[in-house]
């Protein structure tokens, strides 16, 4: 283990490091993307609501591995050049932003309906009601369930091993392969995932607990 | 807050221990005799290849792996154990291949697996079976004419993790950037996807593809030799010796010229008396 | 057009099939396993008994945290280097088990949890035991309150088989990829193949949850 850290400590960093980026790219358009499907949802007009409803329902019944290899290989052989990484990184938000989009939803709809029409008795338009009283109120109920997104998108992003998108999963295998050391090399590879995920899911969970207390 | 952080002292501590633990917990336990085990159960099990054309390829039709690798396994199975022995085969991959052999999983690799001075440090290989070299599959009127032409920084090369030819292209041309695939089918894609401006491994792999695609050639000739052995784990020597003897008859009695020519007899660009023993 | 007729010869077709059957196979049997086994270790992080259910949790909380890729290949190569030897399938629905059966804990746990606490009191007041009110009170409720999680687990752990390719276990997803990797003119209509057959497998178990949930309730 103390090898394969010492020999190969840069590697295995910028893998981390293109993780994270990545991690953080795709949770950044997702949550934009997402939240934008999600009021496409709750809109009164039918189109909207059911182009949202089926991307929503389409990306969250394909596997992200699909998706993720669908724009690695069909995308650049027909329309443009496009990275392992970038490939990646789209699969990864486009997989994510249904999931998000089910959160946002279910927080836009959990804020009372009284809301939305005491606004618009109060001269507001729809989309003012939307934008200043009900989207900040749902999103203060879905931080919480985005920091467990992003612990997903983190391990999720391991699917970059897949298109040579040189994350902390591809340079792993490299290691291992190079090394013949696999078991050691996972090792390593596993801990440096710890090392982001575990911190972040005990903070999520003292959140939860915090604000059940607050509730209570 | 204070609770979160003596959590995560507890977290880290129990990783370390784990970690500990488990480092202590490895070991080869692979000293079961795979040679006493073949003569008993009459089969040996290979690992192949399931993506390479040529040499272990799986057919779409009845699901059997097909190929130079596979056959020349079953005729050394046959060769070792008699007529009615079993060649049991299990897919790998050029990442998978060489842990699976160490685990006992398989007894023998015969999957493309050049003999190098690395991996026999790890696994024990029998006399070279197939003479290959390192070559490079390009799109048809491409710039790219020979490996010097991918010495370029910004030129993209596509490889398979695990493979010999990766470790090989990094020294040729070492401003070129490796892209490593999971195995060929993923690496012939993304050559043709244009992720990579050629796909490097050895020639026999590349004619293989270069067969089913009329688009695409193979240049610059071989710039490595690879001798393909087949992987046998260490410690193993009677299956080791059982296997180079086979080898040998299965060349002197023909049966080698005649799989060679089954499989590379029609291969355009590709001059199978060159290989035959 | 002519590629999209011969991508989907019969051949092709059925080989895609032959991969699903397997999908399903191997899936069926990790939900199965895993539902066993999350539901004991849910139930031992609920009832908090001393020191098992802290490494009982420390132990889920890990698994959770990591890929499930690398735990595929920790099954794969890490475990007979212990000793246990794993066929392919063997493997994936090991790593596969191990996987969810950490995620559905914590969902079963919080469906428990869920639960008014009111009603163990309740119940226990009235005279029946612990265990009692565990198994005819809290738990029916709670498998209700859980059916939505745990399906949209069921749902990813299909939806997860498909990275098994990476140690070469021939479901879905490699049989296309052996199929386009031969021929790349057949790789549009392999990844509508894929993605078709992948959406009404696991669509098709989300209705079925929504049904379920309707009677139920």
């Amino acid at each position: 283990m103390i090898n394969i850290i010492s020999n190969h400590w840069q590697t295995l960093l910028y893998g981390l490091g293109q993780t994270l980026l990545c991690s953080i790219l795709a949770l950044f358009f997702s949550l934009v993307i997402g939240s934008l499907f999600a009021i496409m949802e709750v809109l009164p007009n039918k189109i909207a609501h059911t182009i949202g409803r089926a991307y929503v329902e389409l990306f969250r019944n394909i596997p992200l591995l699909v998706v993720t290899m669908f724009f690695y290989i069909v995308i650049p052989k027909f329309f443009f050049q496009i990275s392992g990484f970038a490939a990646g990184t789209i699969g990864l938000t486009i997989y994510t932003s249904a999931f998000i989009a089910e959160t946002v939803r279910a927080g836009i709809q959990s804020v009372d309906t009284g809301q939305m029409e005491g606004s618009r008795a109060n001269g507001m338009t729809y989309w003012q009601a939307m934008r200043y009283i009900v989207l900040p109120q749902a999103f203060k109920i879905v931080i919480p369930p985005l920091g467990n997104q992003f612990i997903n998108l983190v391990k999720n992003s391991s699917v970059l091993a897949f298109v040579a998108g040189f994350d902390l999963m591809y340079e792993g295998n490299t290691i291992a392969s190079t090394t013949f050391d696999t078991i050691n090399s996972y090792l390593v590879v596993g801990v440096l995932y710890l090392i982001i995920t575990m911190p972040l899911s005990y903070y999520m969970r003292y959140l939860e607990k915090k604000s059940n207390r607050g509730v209570n | 807050m204070k609770k979160l952080f003596r959590n995560l002292t507890v977290l880290f501590t129990m990783l370390g221990l784990g970690l500990i633990l488990t480092s202590c917990g490895t070991r080869d336990t692979s000293n079961a005799s795979v040679w006493q085990n073949a003569e008993k159960t009459k089969s040996i099990t290979w690992g192949v290849k399931a993506d390479t054309k040529l040499f272990g390829l799986m057919d779409v039709k009845d699901s059997k792996i097909k190929g130079f690798d596979a056959d020349i396994a079953r005729a050394l199975t046959r060769q070792m154990l008699g007529k009615d022995a079993k060649a049991n085969f299990v897919q790998v991959s050029s990442q998978t291949r060489i842990p699976l052999l160490k685990n006992g999983n398989i007894d023998a690799i015969i999957a493309t697996m050049t003999i190098t001075p690395d991996r026999a440090k790890i696994v024990d290989f029998s006399d070279s079976y197939f003479d290959a070299g390192q070559s490079l599959l390009v799109k048809k009127g491409s710039p790219i004419k020979n490996v010097r032409d991918l010495n370029k920084p910004g030129t993209k090369v596509i490889g398979v993790v695990g493979a010999n030819s990766v470790e090989n292209i990094k020294k040729f041309a070492p401003k070129a950037k490796v892209l490593e695939l999971q195995d060929y089918a993923q690496a012939l894609t993304a050559l043709k996807s244009n992720q990579g401006a050629a796909l490097t491994t050895d020639n026999g792999i590349l004619f293989g593809m270069a067969v089913e695609n009329p688009g695409y050639q193979v240049v610059g000739g071989t710039f490595t030799k690879e001798p393909y052995g087949i992987a046998i784990n260490k410690g193993q020597t009677d299956m080791k010796s059982h296997v180079n003897k086979a080898l040998k008859e299965i060349v002197k009695s023909g049966e080698y010229n005649q799989i060679i020519k089954k499989w590379f007899g029609n291969v355009s660009g590709f001059n199978y008396k060159e290989v035959e023993r | 057009m002519q590629t999209f007729i011969d991508a989907y010869s019969w051949v092709n077709i059925a080989f895609l099939l032959k991969g699903l059957w397997l999908t399903i196979e191997v899936s069926v049997a990790s939900i199965i396993l895993s539902y066993i086994i999350g539901a004991i270790l849910g139930l031992v992080r609920y009832i908090e008994v001393k020191y098992l259910s802290a490494i009982v949790g420390f132990i889920i909380d890990l698994i959770r945290n990591l890929p499930l890729l690398l735990i595929f290949f920790f099954t794969y190569f890490g475990l007979p280097n212990m000793g246990v030897r794993l066929s392919i399938p063997a493997s994936a629905i090991l790593a596969l088990t191990i996987f969810e059966s950490a995620m559905l804990a914590e969902i079963i746990r919080a469906g428990i949890v869920s639960v008014d606490k009111g009603q163990m009191e309740g119940a226990r007041a009235n005279g029946m035991t612990y265990w009692q009110t565990l198994r005819y009170i809290i738990l029916p409720q709670a498998q209700v309150k859980m059916i939505p999680a745990l399906v949209s687990q069921f749902i990813s752990l299909i939806k997860d088989t498909s990275l098994a390719t990476i140690i070469m276990l021939p479901e879905l997803m490699y049989h296309a990829q052996i199929i386009y990797g031969q021929n790349s003119n057949y790789i549009i209509p392999m990844f509508l193949a894929l993605a078709a057959m992948y959406f009404v497998v696991c669509y098709a178990l989300s209705l079925l949850s929504r049904y379920i949930e309707k009677r139920v309730n």
